[in-house]
């Protein structure tokens, strides 16, 4: 199969390279568009106001941590699986942004929550368990540090990221699963989605645009994986960003 | 069209802190994310800059 060409390392730098400015573009175009919808032709909400706002860049940021720890957990498992020298520098390169992504979900929840509910924080199993995800992510990312041996590195956080990996769907379902202060899911693939158009669209256009960025940003940062576990490779000195 | 005025879109109902608040460290935390990884890049080029001078100039280190 063509793709699997770029397991190596060479071939994904230049890949790589490739990718990340059409995916910077496409997330601040996304960007515009969605903001656009959302604080210019989005309808405040009947119930919550002007504070419902929050939720264009809330949803897709919670989306977003589950999603990059889902694909972390497939590279882990391609990596564990196959021995495929890039699928741990993918995890690497994912998990900064999936934390990123895990605190923005938690800070606009609670400056949410605080109008909504009256409380910056409550012990609900929705907001315990994306809190596990943050530590979760914390933890891959200390513990791959931690180890000099990249191989080894490779190893132990695919452990982490495939058996944290059981966490998402806790997330996910946690407000069908218990009695939780959070609300249900605005937006799901069994039912008509409980909001309106516009202000669904504006939020589904911002779930692109920080999932284009969070390709961008890990296909930016895999780059420099590559360069440090390869600088002895001849390609390498050869490239034109390190000629004198 | 949501606004009569800019005063309106700022104040945000009355949730002004809430909502610029959500939106300013959702942008200042993308921000240090992309300043970080710009850092991390020129380091590690700086890095693979200098051990090739080292190689060249017969430096064993």
């Amino acid at each position: 199969m063509f793709w699997l060409q770029y397991a190596a390392p060479q071939r994904l730098y230049g890949l790589a390279g490739r990718i990340y400015p059409l995916a910077f573009a496409l997330a601040a175009l996304l960007t515009a568009v969605g903001l656009y919808l959302g604080f210019w032709v989005a309808p405040a909400d009947f119930q919550q106001g002007q504070a419902y706002r929050i939720i264009f860049v809330h949803v897709p940021a919670s989306w977003m941590s589950m999603l990059i720890y889902v694909a972390m957990a497939f590279w882990a498992w391609l990596g564990l699986s196959f021995k495929t020298r890039v699928s741990g520098m993918m995890t690497q390169a994912l998990a900064p942004t999936g934390a990123l992504c895990c605190f923005l979900s938690l800070w606009t929840g609670a400056l949410w929550g605080k109008p909504m509910w009256g409380a910056w924080w409550v012990w609900d199993a929705r907001l315990t368990s994306e809190l596990i995800l943050l530590f979760l992510y914390l933890g891959y990312i200390a513990l791959t540090r931690a180890i000099d041996d990249p191989r080894r590195a490779d190893r132990a956080g695919a452990v982490v990221a495939l058996v944290g990996v059981v966490n998402v769907p806790i997330i996910y379902f946690s407000v069908q699963w218990w009695n939780t202060l959070h609300q249900g899911a605005s937006v799901s693939l069994t039912k008509s989605p409980s909001m309106a158009a516009v202000m669904l669209w504006a939020m589904l256009v911002m779930t692109l645009a920080f999932w284009a960025y969070a390709v961008g940003m890990a296909f930016y940062r895999v780059r420099q994986t590559i360069l440090e576990r390869e600088q002895d490779a001849a390609w390498v000195g050869e490239l034109k960003e390190i000629a004198p | 069209m949501s606004w009569n005025s800019w005063e309106e879109f700022w104040d945000m109902g009355g949730y002004a802190f809430f909502v610029w608040g959500s939106y300013s460290v959702v942008f200042a935390g993308v921000a240090l994310e992309l300043w970080l990884a710009v850092r991390q890049r020129s380091a590690v080029l700086a890095l693979l800059r200098r051990n090739r001078e080292h190689a060249q100039a017969g430096d064993p280190t």
